[in-house]
């Protein structure tokens, strides 16, 4: 049964084995992607290259689709598999000053180590500057502690919340992320046309 | 020789995304848990606090959280070692398209203290907001958001409203 390291499998030591192997696999298709480059990834929020949305919708796709599959066939305990439990308000305000922070910056903490490690300068700038925004978030965690765990839900998913199956929600996320993806190549080209602008 | 090559295109972003699902599937089929990089730099800092000031960190359940109750090391963490192979992946990758080079990434209407300076404070906000939010793009988003996690969701949404509502203030130092 999966996941194999629930079941015990394997051990510790061999889980960060793997924890490197697969860190490998996601440092080499974040690089593959341009994610390595800030002005790619800023490029999303000026409407000039959509890669990040496209990116990240087809890798959420491709993964919910085949945790959908391997539970569907009774190979999987998705009951199993580790989801942090909502706590709506501070999710979305830390959600907000990080979107900030990704267009100032031009990364987020994933990418600016592929950044890092490409030789970017702004990279490795911007991974000292997580450390200390860490750092301040520890610092003032007595005075935060009370927000960052007010409107606690609990686990939940968003067949839970909106009362839908699962599958009828595995549905409408393929249909958004297609819906998207049409209006993502529609928008780089109506972009080109008015700035003539060459997207990277 | 990579010096004098010259760097090949990026992939195309569909293939990329498949590519970047499987892992993040394999992931989950393997471990039973996703991606994520915020925590390596969180438990590296926990771990430094604790070092220089360890009765700071007593009364401090986030620091404690990270530091763990002693009976195991907290730098023998997963996602440390995951992004130690991030480092290693990006690496790989960007010399085998010749894509490896010592330089800023910035719009041409900015300086390059100017860059670096942004650099640090949108590094800071990041891992301000990643801690508030319980994880990043990496863990919230692309890992919470395959498992069709509410909160990961929500904080996806609020992720691209921040960068869009932020992008017209900061739009000398890309464009």
């Amino acid at each position: 049964m999966m996941p194999y390291f629930k079941f015990n499998y394997f051990g510790v030591d061999t889980s960060l084995v793997i924890a490197v192997i697969i860190g490998i696999g996601f440092g080499f298709a974040l690089e593959r992607g341009g994610f390595g480059n800030a002005r790619i990834l800023a490029a999303q929020f000026y409407f000039y290259n959509m890669r990040v949305l496209k990116v990240m919708l087809t890798a959420i796709v491709t993964a919910m689709l085949g945790l959908f599959y391997f539970s569907w066939i009774g190979w999987l305990d998705l009951s199993l598999v580790y989801m942090t439990d909502t706590f709506i308000v501070p999710q979305i305000l830390g959600g907000l000053i990080l979107g900030v922070g990704f267009v100032v910056g031009g990364y987020c903490p994933g990418t600016s180590v592929v950044s890092a490690s490409t030789g970017r300068y702004d990279g490795m700038i911007y991974f000292a500057g997580i450390f200390f925004g860490i750092f301040i978030f520890g610092e003032m965690f007595p005075i935060l502690e009370n927000f960052y765990n007010s409107t606690p839900m609990g686990r939940v998913t968003l067949p839970d919340f909106l009362g839908l199956s699962y599958g009828m929600v595995v549905f409408l996320v393929v249909a958004m992320a297609l819906g998207a993806f049409a209006a993502a190549e529609w928008g780089e080209k109506v972009r080109f046309r008015i700035t003539g602008r060459i997207k990277e | 020789m990579s010096e004098l090559a010259k760097p090949k295109p990026y992939s195309n972003p569909y293939v990329v995304g498949v590519g970047l699902g499987l892992v993040l599937l394999a992931a989950y089929l393997i471990m039973g848990r996703g991606l994520g990089a915020s925590s390596a730099p969180s438990t590296v800092v926990a771990v430094v606090v604790n070092k220089i000031a360890p009765e700071h960190t007593v009364n401090n359940n986030f620091y404690k959280d990270y530091i763990g109750d002693g009976t195991t090391n907290p730098l023998k963490d997963w996602i440390i070692f995951e992004v130690i192979g991030v480092a290693i992946g990006g690496f790989l990758s960007g010399s085998l398209a010749h894509r490896i080079k010592g330089k800023v990434e910035k719009g041409p209407n900015i300086s390059v203290k100017m860059r670096l300076t942004y650099a640090f404070i949108g590094g800071t906000l990041m891992g301000f907001g990643a801690k508030l939010a319980r994880g990043c793009t990496s863990g919230q988003a692309l890992t919470g958001g395959a498992v069709l996690n509410l909160g990961s969701w929500a904080f996806m949404f609020a992720v691209f409203g921040g960068g869009y509502l932020a992008a017209y203030f900061i739009r000398r130092q890309w464009l």
